[in-house]
């Protein structure tokens, strides 16, 4: 929230003493508009008797106004300019206050906002820079496999996918190959996709969602022990083992 | 005679100079627009900082300000822009690549061993293509994860999420494609066991393989196929995406949240 400044809060802390002072029932708008329009009394004296010799004048002037144009030019010089007489010598007064949101539709509340520069500018620079950092000594002790050239007599056993798709190959140890292949991850992909159509619960609170979130949770786990299965506990023949006993059968 | 002013001094007075008479010279405000940290007289005000972000090609990818929770690393995780990081040191890295790879079954595994043992810090960025391809794999899935656990995919994001959907398997396919190139037997026979799941698509699987492997079994024709797809068409398609991504997380109000 935007931070009103202290006068600002002083001043509107004046008026509502004010207005509970005066009258007990003013808490809807409309009982204080109706309240000031048959509170005639408390128009301030010198108002109204500025206004009653305005009134007069006009009656005058009026008569000066149709007597004017046979004399040409000399309108301007008719009505006099108001003379200053309200407190302090003001020509004007506050009529209403119109508070934000009561005539235009406010669609944006303010929101606490930073500028990019500095600051999600140098977060992000950060964060690229850790990330490289992390890649470039990676790379420098641990290197990329190449193993011996692509032989297709020889079937290395055993033969994995990349460990994205391990899910998928161990999917394939347990059903038909259209279903593990294709569907399962097809119908995957589809609620995927079709999630946010799905879920019609406009919250994003943890608390409020609790279904979607152990729905989706069981979802990724079911996933990351199927890629962990297939990556670490299949040895030869696709057979599970255990890495710590049969060493470890896996490439990235 | 006066006194000599001591030499560091005069040094300092002399580069202030010439930083002075750069900045003001017409070439340099020509390349640096206003609000650029280099021009002269910056300095840090709203209106400045507005126009770093404004008159910079690099940055106006973002907004002049955004929402104060969405710079807090604890929220994003840094997740989306990492793996666009990652995309782009993947870019770098495999142009490099490219100037000593040839994509036929002769050639391949040799340029590969060639580069790893005889070209300057050519095993080092390889190894950094390897890695970073593998951690842009974990990113963009571990940012879905992130997106899905904030409930962000929510109106009015929801087809920003579709895309997202779209790049995941991108960055899939993008992987895939570049597992097949060094031509070693992890490389072909990894290919093996993922297209022959492909083949098992009903009514087309087998045309969907013919056409990506270029023929009935992998061979010289893949090679050139999938190098092709790594290196220009999955690229090409996924900057698209990526393009319409940013532009709608603009679009829809910024990030989501605070939560």
């Amino acid at each position: 929230m935007t931070e009103v400044p202290e006068h600002l809060l002083k001043r509107a802390q004046a008026a509502r003493d004010r207005a509970a002072g005066g009258d007990a029932d003013t808490s809807t708008a409309a009982a204080d508009a109706s309240a000031t329009a048959d509170d005639g009394p408390k128009i301030p004296p010198h108002l109204l008797e500025r206004s009653k010799s305005a009134r007069q004048q006009a009656d005058s002037g009026a008569a000066v106004a149709t007597a004017a144009p046979a004399g040409g030019g000399a309108v301007a010089t008719a009505a006099p300019p108001p003379v200053a007489s309200g407190p302090g010598g003001h020509t004007q007064r506050l009529l209403t206050v119109v508070k934000s949101g009561s005539i235009q539709d406010v669609k944006l509340k303010p929101m606490d906002k930073v500028h990019v520069w500095p600051h999600l500018l140098i977060v992000e620079f950060g964060a690229a820079l850790a990330c490289l950092t992390f890649t470039l000594i990676f790379s420098i002790f641990v290197n990329a496999p190449l193993l011996e050239l692509a032989n297709f007599n020889e079937t290395p056993n055993p033969s994995k996918a990349p460990w994205y798709f391990l899910g998928l190959q161990e999917l394939l140890t347990m059903f038909h190959p259209m279903v593990a292949g294709v569907t399962i991850p097809g119908i995957g992909i589809f609620l995927l996709i079709l999630a946010p159509y799905i879920d019609r619960n406009p919250s994003n609170k943890p608390e409020d969602r609790k279904f979607g979130i152990s729905l989706m949770t069981v979802h990724l786990m079911f996933w990351a022990v199927l890629v962990m299965i297939g990556s670490f506990f299949r040895g030869p023949g696709f057979n599970f083992i255990f890495p710590w006993a049969d060493g470890l059968f896996f490439e990235l | 005679m006066p006194k000599k002013q001591p030499l560091s001094e005069r040094m300092s007075q002399s580069a202030s100079q010439l930083t002075d008479q750069v900045q003001s010279s017409q070439a340099w405000n020509s390349i640096f627009r206003p609000g650029s940290i280099f021009r002269k007289g910056y300095n840090d005000s709203p209106r400045n900082r507005s126009y770093v972000v404004m008159n910079s090609v690099l940055y106006h990818l973002h907004p002049v300000k955004v929402k104060r929770h969405a710079v807090k690393v604890s929220y994003t995780l840094c997740l989306g822009g990492l793996s666009f990081f990652l995309f782009i040191l993947l870019t770098v890295t495999g142009i490099f690549l490219m100037f000593f790879y040839r994509p036929t079954a002769a050639q391949a595994w040799d340029d590969i061993y060639t580069l790893q043992t005889s070209v300057t810090f050519g095993l080092l960025v390889r190894n950094m293509h390897r890695w970073a391809a593998h951690l842009m794999v974990l990113s963009v899935f571990l940012h879905m994860a992130r997106v899905f656990y904030h409930g962000a995919y929510k109106a009015p994001r929801e087809f920003n999420w579709v895309i997202g959907v779209i790049l995941l398997q991108l960055t899939l396919l993008l992987s895939f494609t570049g597992y097949l190139l060094p031509w070693d037997q992890l490389a072909l026979w990894a290919v093996t066991v993922g297209t022959n799941m492909m083949g098992y698509t009903p009514v087309f699987g087998e045309q969907v393989r013919f056409v990506l492997l270029g023929g009935v079994e992998i061979g010289t024709d893949t090679l050139l196929r999938w190098y092709v797809l790594h290196v220009l068409m999955l690229p090409f398609v996924i900057v698209i995406f990526m393009a319409i991504h940013f532009w709608r997380v603009r679009k829809d109000g910024g990030i989501s949240g605070p939560l």
